[in-house]
């Protein structure tokens, strides 16, 4: 059961993320193009889905706990650091080279173009460069 | 390439992202952070943690094709963009948000909506150096 919810929670990001125009590179760089061929659709999508979170979030955690058991599994951490604000701007740059991140990649990658496939298949690789870098200090739940 | 503004779309598109979101709280009690799902399920430690994050993606990367069931058309891809510039940005990509504890996902759409110190670092930090690598790429490099 918990795991048919979370197929069906996956299909809903996924329509959500295919719909929005996010999973398209071209609108992605055009985005950021703000003095090119700018196309400012996708401050639409994190408005959208902000006012969604924002509210949804506050009436979950009225809860005691998840549907499914367990807790509530949201990161307390405050430090601003080298590897937040390093890693913030690494991101971005490869963002801005690739026009995919990884939450428009995944389900883009259900249109079966190889471009995605090859990106994911970076970002992977990009990750175990991270581990071999510091394979210590994994530990952090990503928020 | 020019794309076209899509306003009710995007914003209708970012609802359900944040639907997704709100939902895998509510089952699972976990952040929607793409570069902690995806991560966690390659590097997973146990069974637990794997398979809702593969029944998430196997949801994620359903939704092209269930919108192509109903509508008839494949959510748009353009890549304008060399298969070698795919891979350098998807690692640069995977490195940043690993060591930057997240993406678009995570720290804009999860971390914004709960006001995370770190995320609103973040989420700026990303955003600032996609446009700058967007700028620089197509407008002194001529890309």
């Amino acid at each position: 059961m918990k795991l048919l919810f979370a197929l069906v929670t996956g299909i809903v990001f996924g329509t959500g993320i295919a719909i929005s125009g996010m999973m398209d590179p071209a609108k992605v760089l055009n985005f950021f193009d703000l003095v090119g061929t700018w196309d400012s659709s996708l401050a639409f999508v994190m408005g959208g889905a902000l006012v969604v979170t924002f509210v949804g979030y506050r009436l979950v955690w009225r809860r005691d706990a998840p549907l499914f058991g367990g807790r509530f599994q949201v990161p307390t951490g405050t430090e601003i650091d080298g590897k937040l604000v390093g890693g913030s701007a690494l991101f971005g740059i490869g963002w801005g080279i690739a026009g995919f991140c990884p939450g428009a990649a995944i389900p883009a990658l259900g249109t079966g173009r190889w471009e995605v496939a090859l990106f994911l298949v970076a970002v992977v690789a990009g990750f175990g460069l991270r581990r071999l870098l510091a394979p210590i200090a994994r530990n952090k739940v990503a928020p | 390439m020019e794309t076209a503004f899509t306003p009710v779309l995007s914003f209708g598109g970012g609802l359900a992202i944040g639907l997704g979101a709100v939902l895998l709280m509510l089952g699972l009690g976990r952040i929607f952070g793409a570069t902690g799902i995806l991560s966690g399920a390659v590097f997973f430690e146990n069974r637990e943690e794997l398979s809702w994050r593969l029944a998430l993606m196997v949801g994620m990367i359903l939704a092209p094709g269930l919108i192509f069931v109903t509508t008839g058309e494949m959510p748009a891809i353009n890549v304008p963009i060399s298969p070698a510039m795919i891979v350098v940005g998807g690692v640069i990509v995977g490195l940043g948000a690993s060591l930057g504890s997240g993406c678009t996902s995570g720290h804009g759409v999860c971390g914004l909506s709960r006001l995370s110190v770190r995320s609103l670092v973040a989420v700026p930090t990303f955003m600032a150096t996609a446009a700058i690598t967007v700028f620089v790429i197509r407008h002194v490099l001529g890309g």
